[in-house]
């Protein structure tokens, strides 16, 4: 096997004249058409507009003009994500011939640049998952052990770029969508604060939570991509003004005496002994690097998975209110206006959808309102407490991405709440908004990969990518 | 919704709903809900902007996108009965 393609590479190959960068794109569409079959990244491939990309590109070389930042790097899109002229379908039945008259905003960026958009990935339904067997179109095949999930919601996006089927990716992150496939696939994976990304052109889940964020083979690639999809849009209000730094100037930056919070409360019953075992050696490793280890509390810890599943839903019921078979996506004919509603809804939504938009409607129902989406709303609030709390005292959070490593294929299919519990150590950064990564930490028995989870206070992206880098560059990955 | 599958999720809920319920746990009695997370730069009404006409020109592409258009007009079954 070849060494993976990375940003620098394929910018000095293509400025080297070693290949062009359609040469390139052919190359992973042959690979794609080698694997795709068996991983079921890939749902749509938009080979026109690829190919009408790489010829600007390999036109910039043969004038001599400088190239782009991303110049001909191929990156797949999570299939939630806006794609002008490309099918979009978010995993579901009900927008199985949907194609946006408009880009979303991240990926606007990212062809502005010189990216050359390879195809839309799968993805659990409207990104409602951990496993990615909520797909309409079938399972994702995680590449480090063809048996078992790629993990969830953006399974996809994580394998196409552990296969080798594309340099780089964009998913998105509700509760941990990216962070935890990033683990249960090997690579880093990060999710920035909320707002700094825009999420115009994403299809909305749950408003106050989804982030758009970028997957690559390295951590220097995720700070490439997260510096051009950052920063401030007019068509996102909760976008940020806030600057965007040079992330990747910012984590070459020595972690020597950087301040590492170990929450306790991650570190208790439910915890998978080989996912300990790796994180502890993880650990041990940044403080060889000279970080200083400070235990801290965070005691909303353990209500997360609740508050998270209201806020969610809530957010959810409302959000997939808009599918009703009246302005784009699956119409299932009647006579009259509200059985046509149903009929399309039933037909066209998949189980989990159907689970979290009954549930959410329930918390919001008028007798229900207080006891259930009012109270989550109050402990959010304190889950937000506990982290801003901790940054007084530390720099970062580390903890486990995932309490279990990848499991088998249909292994937890049938019972919906063990599921929502393996999102426990992912859903608390979501709630706060800050910025969270995972980045490799071993593989169990050499075959099952583990995550470290790194969070930084709201907009502290740089220390997170500083410490994410120098415990890659320390060996973090093959522990 | 199927009755099998009502019968599927009215179990599945409960559970789910069962587990929420430890958040009665804690005394939120003085904590201010928290709906949105808000940048140094935002203010509670951040969200809001000056509302102003800005030209749209893919009106013709949105209705393509519908199952039922006629342009410029979505149409639904009939709602009003004679």
């Amino acid at each position: 096997m070849t060494a993976a393609w990375t940003i620098d590479g394929v910018r000095e190959a293509l400025a080297a004249k070693k290949l062009s960068a359609r040469e390139l794109a052919a190359d992973f569409y042959r690979r794609i058409a080698e694997r795709n079959s068996e991983l079921n990244a890939y749902l749509t491939l938009s080979e026109e507009r690829a190919y009408s990309q790489a010829a600007r590109m390999d036109a910039l070389v043969a004038a001599g003009k400088p190239l782009p930042a991303l110049a001909g790097v191929p990156i797949a899109i999570k299939d939630v994500i806006s794609t002008r002229g490309v099918r979009t379908t978010c995993g579901s039945k009900i927008l199985e011939n949907y194609v946006p008259p408009y880009d979303a905003t991240a990926v606007e960026r990212l062809e502005a640049v010189g990216a050359v958009i390879l195809g839309k990935t799968n993805c659990d339904e409207f990104a409602m998952g951990s496993s990615n067997e909520n797909s309409a179109y079938g399972a994702v095949r995680n590449p480090e052990a063809t048996d078992r999930v790629p993990g969830g919601s953006s399974g996809g996006s994580a394998a196409a770029v552990a296969a080798g089927l594309a340099v780089a990716s964009l998913g998105t992150d509700t509760g941990g969508s990216i962070r935890q496939p990033g683990s249960f696939c090997g690579i880093p994976a990060m999710m920035g604060s909320y707002g700094r990304v825009s999420r115009y052109g994403l299809i909305a889940f749950a408003s106050s939570l989804d982030r758009i964020g970028p997957f690559a083979t390295n951590t220097r690639d995720v700070a490439a991509i997260l510096g051009v999809i950052a920063g401030r849009d007019s068509n996102d209000s909760t976008s940020t003004t806030a600057p965007v730094p040079d992330y990747r100037a910012a984590m070459e930056k020595p972690v020597k005496g950087l301040r590492i919070g170990i929450p306790k409360e991650y570190f208790a019953e439910g915890m998978d002994d080989g996912v300990r075992k790796k994180i502890e050696a993880g650990i041990e490793l940044l403080k060889k690097l000279g970080c200083e280890l400070r235990e801290i509390h965070m005691a909303h810890t353990d209500y997360a998975i609740a508050t998270y599943y209201i806020i969610a839903t809530a957010e959810a019921s409302s959000n997939l209110a808009r599918y009703d078979g009246v302005r784009y996506g699956l119409r299932v004919e009647d006579d009259s206006l509200l059985a046509m509603y149903r009929k399309t809804r039933g037909a066209g939504f998949g189980a989990e959808v159907k689970r979290r938009i009954v549930l959410g409607t329930y918390v919001l129902s008028a007798g229900y309102y207080n006891a259930y989406y009012l109270k989550g709303q109050k402990v959010r609030a304190l889950i937000a407490q506990d982290f801003r709390d901790a940054f007084r005292k530390v720099d970062v959070i580390v903890t486990p991405t995932s309490p279990v490593p990848p499991f088998k294929l249909g292994e937890r299919t049938n019972d919906p709440l063990q599921m929502y519990l393996a999102d426990i150590y992912t859903v608390t950064g979501s709630l706060a908004g800050v910025p969270g990564i995972s980045v490799p930490c071993g593989k169990i028995c050499g075959k099952l990969p583990v995550g470290l989870q790194i969070f930084g206070p709201a907009f502290g992206e740089a220390s997170v990518l500083q410490l994410a880098h120098a415990f890659e560059q320390a060996g973090g990955g093959s522990l | 919704m199927s009755e099998a599958e009502l019968e599927m999720y009215r179990a599945q809920i409960d559970e789910i709903l069962e587990y929420i319920g430890k958040l009665n746990e804690l005394d939120t009695a003085n904590v201010a809900p928290m709906a949105q997370v808000l940048a140094d730069d935002q203010s509670a009404d951040a969200t809001l902007r000056e509302d102003v006409v800005a030209p749209c020109s893919i009106a013709g592409e949105i209705l393509k996108q519908a199952p039922d258009p006629e342009p410029p007009y979505f149409r639904v079954p009939k709602v009003i009965e004679r």
